[in-house]
């Protein structure tokens, strides 16, 4: 499944490139690319577990940049 | 600005004018006299510079708790803190300068850094996004005989749509009734409005100008133009440049190196080689504010953003930053010549009468003869003929197929046709120095004179060569299933160095494969070949190119799928401006990154050899940034090329 999330408040354009790196490490994730000019993550994964990947995901960007969120 | 912006402007504001007045106190008071010791004099000072400096930057300071908590240690929030912090705490070593003043400075200077980069950024994304604002916001349905606005993702195919004057056309459909003036400038960049009548097929997007017009739907909103166009530019963003990902990899140990070498610059020389600790501490720290690579890594993609943003403006779609950065390379440019170069419709280029025949007269009678026909020869000359075809004066029509037509005009017999017509009919006729399809005209056995037909040149075909060599183009070749003859006449009026003629599709594929091996082995490898075609039947060619081009784009699915940039009107000078475009969205992007890594390596090693300040650092740091989006933002000004 092929899915595309707004990113709030993602302001700094070196964690957008961590964040990208970091989702596309998870396990089940096929493509992961995230803008930081259209604060966007599309993201390509298993369908069977994309609930816990997107899950994963948004972990991860909170872990990079505190205040931003994946909006779904 | 948005809220967050302008709370932190006024944050920042607050600051700097306590930053002010803590300066006066420090510099023009004498505190060390009313304090009593030099000491107190100096503690006064920390405290007084700490205010401005928490204000300023408590945020950063949390952030970067909150990031070493999830192990999260070289970002940017960290080493701000970590250099100001270092600032600060010179105070410790007494046989030091103070730096408070510095190290809320630098905070201060970060933080407005950031909101102007924050503020830059949000504002070109906001014009990027106007200047794609195409999408319609609703349209008109008549519902039990009342007009009524419905968002167009619940009109289905097959529907009637009214669009008013002023509305912008929500779907794709054919006009059944009514006349207008389109603008479609917001697709195609053409300023010149398209008229419209029943019958004709009508593109979402298109701003009705003048009449009401009433429209049946032949496509859901989700496959229309406008949906197309949208989903294209915002799935743009997604493929990456080698130049943008080079960028991000090299982000990921630039920051890390530079902050050991820090380290190390701080410890070692004090610890064995007896040098001063507060001197190598400040190196080691102004090594930490230049070592954020944000500049690089905003604005890099902010640059394609605007490139991709400003070509968007004329009309040119570009699917990727990375096509971007191939079309740049363009170094070969193919044609494929009918649709691209020629109009692909077949008009009366000359007529040439016998001594003695009026030009209009011979028309007349082509176009009498070949009333009946809708031969597209024959629909031509009809449309080349002023007059109105009075039916009264045709008799006994009678095609001859592949040859011509036969037919008795004015109680006389007329042969229009080729030179085999001719010679059957016993009529005496005479070749022209014009090439394309020559129509002879006999009357009553006898030649009259000929009517030459061909595929016409666009008319800024010639020019868009000219300036895709001024892009640096190095060559031009036309593909073309025409007559050799036809082709060279078309490559040397236009000035295209090559062509190949009368090829099948199938050979389209095999000489662009030869073209690109040529094109691959040339020079240094690195250039890059360009298909243009018009998308009907070339789609293999246009995936086999490094880029494919696709024009006249405007409602072709096909040509949208297939290729990398897609011109929305046809006229061949856009892929000059096109490749312009790229290339000078490429040495932006170029520029700043030799900008940017260029001081920041200047700074490092002045600050390694004691000579750069925290001041300097900070200027490489968001100063570097800030120039580098405002340079990043020239790509999007694209008025110049119009």
């Amino acid at each position: 499944m092929r899915k595309a999330f707004k990113l709030q408040d993602l302001d700094c354009a070196n964690c957008a490139a961590k964040m990208e790196n970091g989702i596309k490490s998870i396990d089940g994730v096929k493509s992961a690319t995230v803008s930081f000019m259209t604060q966007k993550l599309v993201l390509e994964a298993d369908d069977a577990r994309f609930d816990e990947i997107v899950e994963e995901a948004a972990r991860i960007c909170k872990k990079i940049e505190p205040d931003c969120v994946i909006v779904r | 600005m948005n809220r967050k912006q302008r709370r932190t402007r006024n944050r920042i504001l607050i600051a700097i004018a306590l930053f002010v007045v803590a300066y006066v106190i420090a510099e023009l008071m004498p505190l060390s006299t009313w304090l009593g010791s030099e000491t107190a004099a100096l503690w006064a000072e920390f405290a007084l510079f700490l205010i401005p400096y928490l204000i300023a930057g408590y945020d950063v300071l949390l952030r970067a708790a909150k990031n070493i908590g999830h192990g999260q240690v070289f970002d940017e929030n960290f080493l701000m803190s970590v250099a100001t912090i270092g600032a600060f705490a010179l105070v410790l070593f007494p046989d030091s300068d103070p730096h408070m003043a510095e190290g809320a400075a630098v905070m201060l200077f970060y933080q407005v850094g950031e909101l102007f980069q924050s503020y830059a950024v949000g504002k070109s994304r906001a014009s990027i996004a106007e200047m794609m604002d195409i999408a319609p916001d609703f349209a008109n349905v008549e519902r039990d005989g009342e007009l009524v606005q419905v968002d167009p993702y619940e009109v289905a195919v097959g529907d009637e749509i009214v669009v008013k004057a002023g509305e912008r056309v929500p779907l794709d459909g054919v006009v059944v009734s009514g006349a207008s003036q389109l603008d479609t400038a917001a697709l195609t960049g053409e300023s010149v409005p398209r008229e419209v009548r029943e019958g004709d097929e009508i593109i979402s997007g298109c701003v009705n100008l003048t009449g009401l017009i009433t429209v049946r739907v032949t496509k859901p909103f989700g496959e229309s133009t406008v949906s197309r166009i949208l989903e294209l530019v915002e799935n743009a963003a997604e493929k990456k440049a080698r130049t943008e990902n080079f960028i991000t990899r090299f982000a990921r140990y630039y920051t890390p190196a530079v902050t050991g070498i820090a380290v190390l610059l701080a410890v070692i020389p004090p610890l064995f080689f007896g040098e001063s600790w507060s001197d190598w501490v400040q190196r080691g720290l102004v090594f930490l504010v230049v070592s954020c690579p944000c500049a690089l890594v905003i604005s890099v993609p902010l640059s394609f953003f605007g490139g991709i943003g400003g070509a968007s403006r004329l009309g040119i779609l570009v699917k990727g930053s990375n096509y971007l950065e191939t079309l740049s390379h363009a170094e070969t440019v193919v044609f494929d010549k009918t649709g691209t170069l020629t109009d692909g419709s077949f008009n009366v280029v000359a007529v040439h009468p016998e001594t003695g025949i009026d030009p209009d007269r011979l028309l007349s009678i082509a176009a009498h003869a070949e009333a009946y026909s809708d031969h597209p020869i024959a629909l031509s000359v009809k449309a080349a003929y002023a007059g109105p075809i009075d039916r009264e004066r045709i008799a006994e029509v009678e095609e001859q197929s592949g040859h011509g037509v036969r037919a008795r005009v004015d109680e006389r017999t007329v042969y229009v046709g080729n030179d085999k017509l001719m010679r059957a009919c016993g009529a005496d006729f005479h070749d022209c120095e014009l090439t394309g399809t020559i129509l002879h005209v006999s009357l009553d056995g006898e030649y009259v004179g000929h009517i030459v037909i061909a595929d016409v040149v666009k008319p800024d075909a010639a020019e868009a060569i000219a300036a895709l060599r001024a892009a640096g183009v190095r060559k031009t070749v036309m593909l073309t299933g025409d007559r050799a003859d036809v082709a060279a006449a078309v490559a040397q009026e236009l000035g295209i160095d090559e062509y190949r003629a009368q090829l099948l599709p199938q050979d389209k594929v095999a000489e662009v494969e030869k073209l690109l091996d040529e094109t691959h082995a040339h020079g240094t490898g690195k250039g890059k070949l360009a298909f243009v075609g018009d998308g009907i039947n070339d789609a293999p060619v246009l995936t086999r190119a490094d880029i494919g081009i696709a024009m006249g784009a405007m409602g072709s699915d096909a040509a949208i799928e297939a290729a990398d940039v897609v011109l929305m009107d046809d006229k061949p000078s856009n892929i000059a401006r096109a490749i312009r475009i790229a290339r000078t969205t490429m040495s932006i992007v170029w520029q700043n990154i030799v900008f940017a890594l260029g001081v920041k390596l200047l700074v490092l090693v002045l600050a390694a050899f004691g000579i750069a300040n925290m001041w300097l650092a900070v200027f490489a740091d968001v100063g570097v940034a800030i120039i580098a989006i405002l340079n990043a933002m020239r790509a999007m000004n694209v008025r110049n090329m119009k």
